[in-house]
């Protein structure tokens, strides 16, 4: 009896739960990843999208806002779960966030069929910028190939005779790897992959890396196996014997745990924390003074999400079942910024400058800093297999 | 053969009017009613949360037939759900689309594989039985894992539900959920006229004392084997659903820690019970995701009533129904 | 050649922590007949609670230390409570009951500590590869594991060999209702054999938090590999769990560093890297089977059972 009573008490609070959602809200369903050991990056995003609504006082084109926060704690099932009930429990009017390729991919079925409005702010899988691309579907960060092809682009102007490769095996440690053999005109000594997520030790590979005599290594590890893969790179010696140039691997927010040991490893990426433009000044500073933390480019481009999703409803005056207006003016990318330039390419992908940033000492602190913009108005290398045109 | 038969040993769903068979039948008829729940409400998320629920629920029907029945405590039951899942994904990616060759492949691919585990594992019992059972759970894992065309690590979505030529739309959320819940019954049926045969018998006495089974002459080890094949190859069919279900596939799935929640839902429901497997599984996902509701730790609740299910509940959730307390 | 050597000390080096885990693991199974999923629940406690005393006293000795005493206790408590119940039941229960343990004990450290992992860092010393053999580095910290480690693992067998407690526990892995009719009281005997599983897999969670991780749900993964270990190595022996711990940890790190190269001769680069670990980890499990198949009893049993 007592156990009749449980199931049907469940079922009742289960039925209760999913209201009907009134019409004056704005709902935004948030994937991050919010635990384990990428949690930082997931903080730094929510960091970030709050600020964004503060700045535009908690509400997208004059209408109040709610923001469901979703944890896909990196793996792609979990994702696929989760966007599946913000869609189909929640729903909500738009999705944004997905830092992992591969959660991306796998929910990106659910979110095209269900026509949901979704800004990626930070997943740059090479499919969905290619065939896959969606006309609901809007990226304010990068297409994974692009940030390395930077990278390539510099080691040949350096003159860097030879690289050995290291990533994950996942869709975007393949992209990132591919991207750098695109550009760089050297010859690549190695290429080795390692299981992702749980591989965390890498003494393999640097061995590997030192056995083949190659000048240079150039890595990827986001979050907190970039931590990782620095603080074992300088263990085994490595440092100072073969230089290292990454993508993703060192940034804000691994800075303060790495220290002295990111000094002198440079790396590429299409925001810093210096751009001189009037809406990043606003982001960084805002973003120092409520956090305490400075921010990094993930955060950067879930700031600009806000700025896109706030576009959008103005454009359509609040109407959010107006969503063919809401797509069509977010294509005009009709916002400030915090990169400067911002145009979106027909595959709704980016088309930005990239920076050459490298770490450098201030007193006590240590900062990312600008060192050279490498290419400007980059479009990614996929586009032209994506079907769609801008307008239609 | 004129072995006494113990009255507790007759699986045959007692019409008697007792707790447990008034909350089996109303748990029974709150679910087939579930789909106009949804309708009226337009409530979706509910609808496809209760479909996953009758999928493991089969699962959990199939383990219950070794587990509970032929007291075979496998511990990698998962790995016929993904069998059967990556059937459907695999042939669907290489353009198989039709139902009527993904779904015997992945019953026949899930039959085939329990055959060479069980011939290999049936050799051994007790603990030794749950760990190598693990580890042929944990091998396919592995090869799903290394199957780089379907995905690896980061899974196979799958684009297009079996098609069965226009006899069912498998989009039809209803339609597919009462699929689901036919496929149910007929498992629990199925089951039934297997335990009360000779062959049901044969499996629940080699539980109870196998030597005595093999003085009297049974091949016990075949029957063990068929057994465990028939429960292979019904959790594959649950995999296909399943795979349909989600429209995506990943090694995830066969994790060991899933195919504890197999075993946590069979002995929640009160091993060598027929309907016990489908009031486990209710419980434990509707536990899930209830306490997930209420509470931002869900789990400091649930791994408790586990634990204590474990040390004092004997017969799972059915025992207590039944007032059955203690060992 | 070189490289090769590099791999082995690798492999050792993860042997040395498996066999921590599986010392535990298999004492208690082969002295209780427990089997234990919540020992990974245990070394998951042992890295972040040497994680927090690390953060307050500045040392990673002293974290250590207080680590293994934490882990002590919370292993003790825990038997008491928690796993002493489930002595009477069937295997089943155990796997069933130390299956919520699991679910809890990842809870509660969400609870306590937050979502997000927490990091372990090392003296500055023990950032630097020493050469170890003409053109094979290999970093101290690493090093440091294994001695450590094979200092547990002779100390452990001087307490099982030449102890009172020791004689103990060899008693009752072999004959169990023999111990208890000699009076000896049992119920004290199997916390301290549970408390000191719990401090010899804090130990292995401590050492390997700073190169690798601190972060909920760490335990699961390497306790599959324990209890591989200790099916390989016999259930109740630790001379076993040493042997086969070496092993393992031979299978898959050399497994991994060497199979995709091999396979890269006939599939193309992310297939032979996709499929190489996965062949090298299928192994271990292969081997496994083919000992329960074969030798069931392990490769050095402990019990006449």
């Amino acid at each position: 009896m007592i156990r009749l009573g449980v199931l049907a008490t469940t079922a009742l609070v289960l039925a209760a739960s999913p209201a009907l959602a009134e019409q004056k809200t704005i709902k935004i369903g948030f994937i991050s990843t919010f635990s384990g050991p990428t949690a930082a990056i997931g903080n730094d995003m929510r960091n970030a999208f709050e600020l964004g609504l503060d700045h535009l006082g908690r509400k997208l084109g004059g209408l109040p806002v709610e923001v469901i926060y979703e944890d896909d704690t990196q793996k792609p099932d979990v994702g696929v779960q989760k966007t599946q009930k913000l869609i189909e429990s929640d729903h909500v009017d738009f999705i944004a966030g997905y830092i992992w390729s591969n959660v991306l991919l796998a929910s990106l079925k659910p979110l095209v069929d269900s026509k949901t409005i979704t800004v990626v702010t930070n997943a740059g899988a090479s499919a969905f910028a290619g065939e896959r691309c969606s006309p609901y579907v809007f990226s304010t960060s990068w297409q994974n190939d692009q940030t390395p092809e930077a990278m390539g682009m510099y080691m040949n102007q350096k003159g860097v005779k030879s690289v050995f490769l290291i990533g994950p095996n996942y869709a975007a440690g393949r992209d990132m790897l591919a991207g750098l053999k695109i550009t760089y005109k050297g010859q690549v000594l190695g290429e080795e992959y390692t299981r992702w997520p749980d591989q965390l030790d890498f003494s393999t590979e640097l061995s590997k890396a030192r056995a083949s005599g190659a000048e240079s290594i150039f890595v990827f590890y986001p979050g907190g196996a970039g931590v990782q893969f620095i603080t074992q790179y300088v263990q085994s010696g490595l440092k100072g014997q073969i230089p290292l140039y990454q993508g993703f691997t060192i940034d804000e927010l691994s800075i303060p745990r790495l220290k002295d040991m990111a000094l002198g490893i440079p790396g590429t990426q299409e925001w810093v924390n210096d751009l001189p433009n009037e809406a990043n000044k606003k982001f960084v500073a805002d973003y120092i003074a409520k956090y305490k933390l400075r921010p990094s480019y993930y955060g950067a481009q879930t700031y600009d999400a806000v700025s896109l999703l706030n576009s959008a409803v103005l454009a359509v005056n609040g109407d959010l079942s107006n969503k063919e207006g809401m797509r069509k003016a977010m294509e005009k990318a009709d916002f400030k910024s915090v990169r400067g330039n911002f145009k979106f390419g027909n595959n709704h992908i980016p088309i930005q400058n990239f920076y050459l940033q490298d770490v450098v000492k201030q007193g006590d602190d240590y900062v990312l800093k600008t060192v050279a913009t490498i290419v400007e108005n980059d479009q990614d290398r996929f586009h032209d297999r994506c079907p769609m045109k801008l307008g239609e | 053969m004129t072995a006494s038969l113990d009255p507790t040993l007759v699986a045959r769903p007692s019409l008697a009017f007792t707790p447990r068979t008034a909350f089996t039948a109303a748990l029974l008829v709150i679910l087939a009613l579930f789909p106009l729940y949804s309708l009226v409400t337009g409530n979706t998320f509910v609808l496809t949360l209760f479909t996953r629920v009758l999928i493991l629920a089969i699962g959990a029907v199939s383990l219950n037939l070794i587990m509970g029945y032929g007291g075979m405590v496998s511990f990698g039951h998962a790995a016929y759900l993904g069998i059967g899942g990556y059937a459907v994904g695999i042939l669907a990616k290489e353009g198989i689309g039709s139902g009527f060759v993904q779904w015997p492949v992945a019953v026949a691919a899930s039959a085939l594989y329990a055959l060479v585990v069980g011939a290999l594992s049936l050799r051994t019992r007790g603990v030794y039985f749950i760990m190598i059972t693990l580890a042929f759970a944990q091998m396919i894992y592995y090869v799903a894992i290394g199957l780089d065309r379907y995905g690896g690590d980061d899974g196979l979505t799958i684009y297009k539900r079996s098609d069965f030529a226009g006899l069912i739309d498998l989009n039809n959320k209803t339609l597919f959920y009462y699929l689901c819940f036919a496929i149910l019954l007929a498992s629990i049926y199925l089951i039934s006229r297997l335990v009360n045969s000779r062959f049901g018998l044969a499996i629940r006495g080699t539980r109870s004392n196998e030597r005595r089974m093999r003085a009297i002459g049974f091949p016990t080890v075949r029957y063990k084997l068929a057994a465990f094949v028939i429960a292979g190859a019904l959790c594959g069919l649950a995999g296909a659903l399943l795979a349909n279900h989600t429209n995506f596939i990943s090694p995830a799935l066969m994790h060991w820690t899933r195919s504890g929640d197999l075993i946590v839902m069979v002995v929640l429901g009160g091993l060598g019970s027929l309907f016990g497997p489908v009031i486990g599984a209710v419980t434990f996902l509707l536990l899930q995701e209830g306490l997930s509701r209420f509470t931002e730790y869900p789990d400091l609740i649930l791994g408790p009533i586990l634990l204590l299910v474990a040390i004092y509940v004997h017969g799972g959730i059915g025992g207590l129904l039944e007032g059955r307390r203690g060992g | 050649m070189l490289y090769f050597i590099e791999q082995c000390l690798n492999g050792v080096q993860l042997g040395m922590l498996l066999f921590l885990l599986a010392a535990g693991l298999t004492l208690v199974f082969g002295i209780m007949d427990l089997v234990n999923l919540a020992h990974g629940s245990l070394y998951m406690l042992g890295a972040y609670f040497a994680a927090t005393f690390a953060v307050l006293t500045g040392s990673f000795v002293i974290a250590l230390i207080g680590a293994l005493l934490a882990s002590l206790i919370a292993g003790m408590v825990l038997e008491v409570i928690a796993i002493r119940p489930l002595y009477r039941r069937d295997h089943l229960d155990h796997v069933l009951g130390t299956f919520g343990l699991i679910l809890f004990f990842n809870e509660l450290v969400r609870l306590v500590w937050g979502p997000e992992g927490r990091t372990l860092s090392l003296p500055p010393e023990m950032l630097t590869a020493v050469q170890i053999l003409p053109g094979v580095y290999y970093p101290i910290y690493r090093l440091v594991i294994i001695l450590a480690t094979l200092a547990v693992a002779a100390g452990l067998y001087v307490v099982v060999m030449r102890t009172r407690l020791g004689m103990l526990i060899r008693a009752g892995a072999s004959n169990r209702e023999m111990v208890g009719a000699l009076g000896i009281n049992i119920k004290l005997l199997y916390t301290l054999v549970f408390g000191l599983g719990a401090a010899l897999a804090a130990f292995a969670g401590v050492m390997q938090a700073p190169i690798l991780t601190v972060q909920i749900g760490m335990g699961e993964n390497i306790l599959i590999l324990a209890f591989v270990v200790i099916i390989i190595g016999g259930i109740g022996s630790i001379r076993g769990a040493f042997v086969a711990a070496l092993i393992v940890g031979l299978i898959d790190t050399v497994g991994r560093a060497f199979l995709p190269d091999l396979l890269r001769h006939v599939l193309s680069t992310n297939a032979a890297q996709t499929l190489g670990p996965s062949l090298s980890s299928m192994s271990i499990y292969m081997l496994m089977a083919a000992i329960l198949v074969f030798r069931p009893e392990g490769l050095f049993p402990a019990a006449s059972r």
